[in-house]
């Protein structure tokens, strides 16, 4: 780039001037790759057969690019680049913290799963209509939302995930997709549209929309300002992507109508996104209004966790009972940011990767018992067991693993967010999360008793082969639970710094603003 | 000036809110359309609003000499309204399919993802 030598303005106080440093790339690798593999699909939008090869290699790159990402934070700390050159806060700023990376990696796992998974579940004519460029395009919008440090940019990626999963949702045109995609596209159209009314005022308020920027501003205007406003509207928008209680209509009644494998995607990314968002937001941006609003929102975690288990035990559908499960889970995360400090946070952080793991995993499973069972519903589908023990001992190192039992994933952030909630007294809270987690139990319990364990009438107990395409994702997630079970202290250490580096953003900051920057 | 504005944005998200309290879905979505736009004046009106005074920098000078609307919101309005208009396109067709599909533009009666009577989940076998 020429840089005119003649003018007498200091270029150096705007722009970045140096050459763009490899790790510069690599924050943006992720989202550039997603978007440069989805425009090869579409390109080849006449080869659907070589459709499902580029996309999953395109997805095992994309672990290995958050992965490398990931290590690079560990080791070096946060990592910025801004587009055009332009230095913080005039130029849009990707901005990676450890939070961000652990987020983009366990969705490119789940991304991958879900890829190996669509080989057997989304048949030629899902693949015309065009599964894997809305799959990479949906990747691209998920990594950019937790890899960006601009809150408009956020809102930018949250549309960009929203239109592809509106794609993947209505892929089939069936009446009971076409009914859950318009509960689900206006009322998500309706908390994204709150989000920009958020971010909007953010904007006329503090005249930046760089979140690093946002973060070491708002304490000057604290008490002159309506933060407390922003960060209400905030929390509505991101609660509602997220499925929080009041405002958790859309996901029971959409989730069980598309393929199962994108179920399972949108179960593993979507709401978490709004989670990431909503930590994002509250905790590093806004960590006195958070204070305030805790009890609302530990009320609305508590509601969310108990009506969604009880939601849960009053379906009949395998997909169905999941989707109130998703549900149930988001309230724990409310809870632990409405805790806050290192334990809540943490403990939000892990149950969230934890959900996406198992969610995941437990839509793959519910495909496949309608595959093996010939439907969905736990009163009609029997003898699970009989046809594969194999699927069912890994569906039931799931149920486990949701239910917060040991030695799967999900006990450890339980432990974490009920000694946290403990801690600073609020044992109510304390106790709707081991009362949501014993009803899950319970839930999961009865659908393994009747779907897996209960004998088929009249039918030959022979053991029914499945291909390796739909248990290897399944198998992979589970055993990935167990591992983190059995050995939490990597990632919890790497979690527990994520939470203390959004707490302390200090080393955030430098990482946009290296010499102090702008005032 | 921005007083004014502020009661048409008031007045927008009024007339949103009220359709898309509507069971029919096509005056939900001319609530969203509404919506849309009570946004974009929102952020427009945040942006300052002044007449006649184009944001241009006066030589010798470093900054702007007086007040000027700020151009910023007006692109990030830009993006809005293309992304708002896109949705709009989507969930129009969306309408019409369900209306072919489902026979019905009552959000009341799109009761087949989500059944009205069903049975009683199994309590034993």
């Amino acid at each position: 780039m020429a840089v005119p030598t003649s003018s007498s303005v200091d270029l150096s106080a705007a722009l970045v001037l140096g050459p763009t440093t490899g790790a510069d790339w690599l924050v943006i690798l992720p989202v550039a790759w997603c978007f440069a593999v989805g425009a090869v699909l579409v390109m080849l939008r006449r080869a659907v057969g070589l459709h499902p090869i580029i996309a999953v290699a395109g997805l095992v790159g994309l672990v290995l690019i958050d992965a490398l990402l990931l290590g690079h934070v560990a080791a070096h700390g946060p990592e910025t680049m801004v587009m055009g050159r332009w230095l913080p806060p005039f130029g849009i700023a990707f901005t990676v913290d450890l939070t961000g990376a652990l987020f983009a990696l366990v969705a490119a796992i789940v991304a991958l799963a879900g890829g190996i998974f669509s080989l057997a579940d989304i048949n030629d004519s899902g693949r015309r209509y065009g599964f894997y460029p809305f799959l990479m395009l949906l990747m691209a919008g998920v990594s950019g939302a937790f890899l960006t440090g601009d809150i408009f940019n956020l809102y930018v990626w949250f549309e960009v995930l929203l239109i592809s999963s509106f794609g993947l949702l209505v892929l089939g045109s069936e009446p009971e997709q076409i009914d859950g995609t318009v509960k689900y596209g206006f009322l998500n159209l309706v908390a994204t549209t709150l989000f920009l009314v958020a971010t909007g005022y953010l904007y006329a308020v503090f005249g930046t929309l760089n979140m690093a920027d946002i973060a070491r501003k708002a304490e000057g205007l604290r008490g002159s300002a309506p933060l407390m406003t922003l960060t209400a509207l905030y929390v509505l928008a991101f609660g509602m992507k997220a499925a929080a209680f009041p405002v958790n209509f859309w996901l029971p009644a959409s989730y069980h109508t598309p393929r199962v494998v994108v179920s399972a995607l949108f179960a593993g990314l979507l709401t978490k996104v709004g989670i990431y968002a909503l930590i994002r937001v509250m905790v590093m941006l806004f960590p006195v209004e958070r204070e305030e609003l805790s009890f609302v929102m530990a009320l609305a975690g508590a509601l969310t966790m108990i009506v969604g288990v009880l939601g849960a035990l009053a379906q009949t559908d395998f997909r169905r009972i999941l989707g109130y499960l998703v549900v149930s889970g988001i309230g724990s995360m409310l809870a632990g940011i409405a805790v806050g400090g290192p334990g809540g946070i943490g403990g939000a952080i892990f149950y969230a990767l934890h959900s996406m793991l198992v969610m995941t995993g437990l839509y793959f499973a519910a495909g496949i018992a309608a595959r093996l069972g010939g439907g969905s519903s736990i009163a009609t589908v029997s003898g699970l067991y009989r046809k594969n023990v194999g699927f069912a001992a890994l569906t039931l190192m799931l149920c486990f693993a949701v239910s917060g039992l040991p030695p799967f994933s999900g006990f450890w952030p339980k432990v974490m967010l009920v000694k946290a909630a403990l801690d600073i007294g609020a044992w109510w809270l304390a106790a709707a999360l081991l009362l949501a987690g014993f009803c899950t139990v319970i839930a999961t319990g009865r659908l393994f008793l009747l779907a897996y364990w209960r004998d088929e009438p009249g039918a030959a107990a022979e053991t029914v082969r499945l291909p390796p395409v739909v248990l290897v994702p399944l198998a992979g997630l589970s055993l990935l639970t167990l591992g983190i079970g059995l050995y939490p202290e990597p990632l919890l250490a790497t979690i527990q710094s994520a939470a203390a580096g959004l707490a302390e953003p200090s080393a955030y900051l430098n990482s946009v603003f290296p010499a102090g920057g702008l005032r | 000036m921005e007083a004014w504005f502020a009661l048409l944005v008031g007045i927008f998200f009024t007339v949103a809110v009220y359709l898309m309290l509507s069971k029919s879905i096509i005056r939900v979505l001319l609530g969203v359309a509404v919506l849309g736009n009570a946004v974009n004046l929102l952020i427009f009106t945040g942006g300052r609003l002044t007449r006649d005074v184009p944001p241009v920098i006066a030589g010798g000078v470093d900054t702007l000499g007086g007040p000027a609307a700020n151009a910023l919101p007006q692109a990030l309005i830009l993006t809005a309204i293309v992304i708002s208009f896109s949705f709009f396109a989507f969930l129009l067709v969306l309408a019409w399919r369900a209306y072919e599909d489902l026979s019905t533009d009552n959000t009341d009666e799109m009761r087949v993802a989500e059944p009205v009577k069903e049975p009683m989940p199994p309590l034993g076998y």
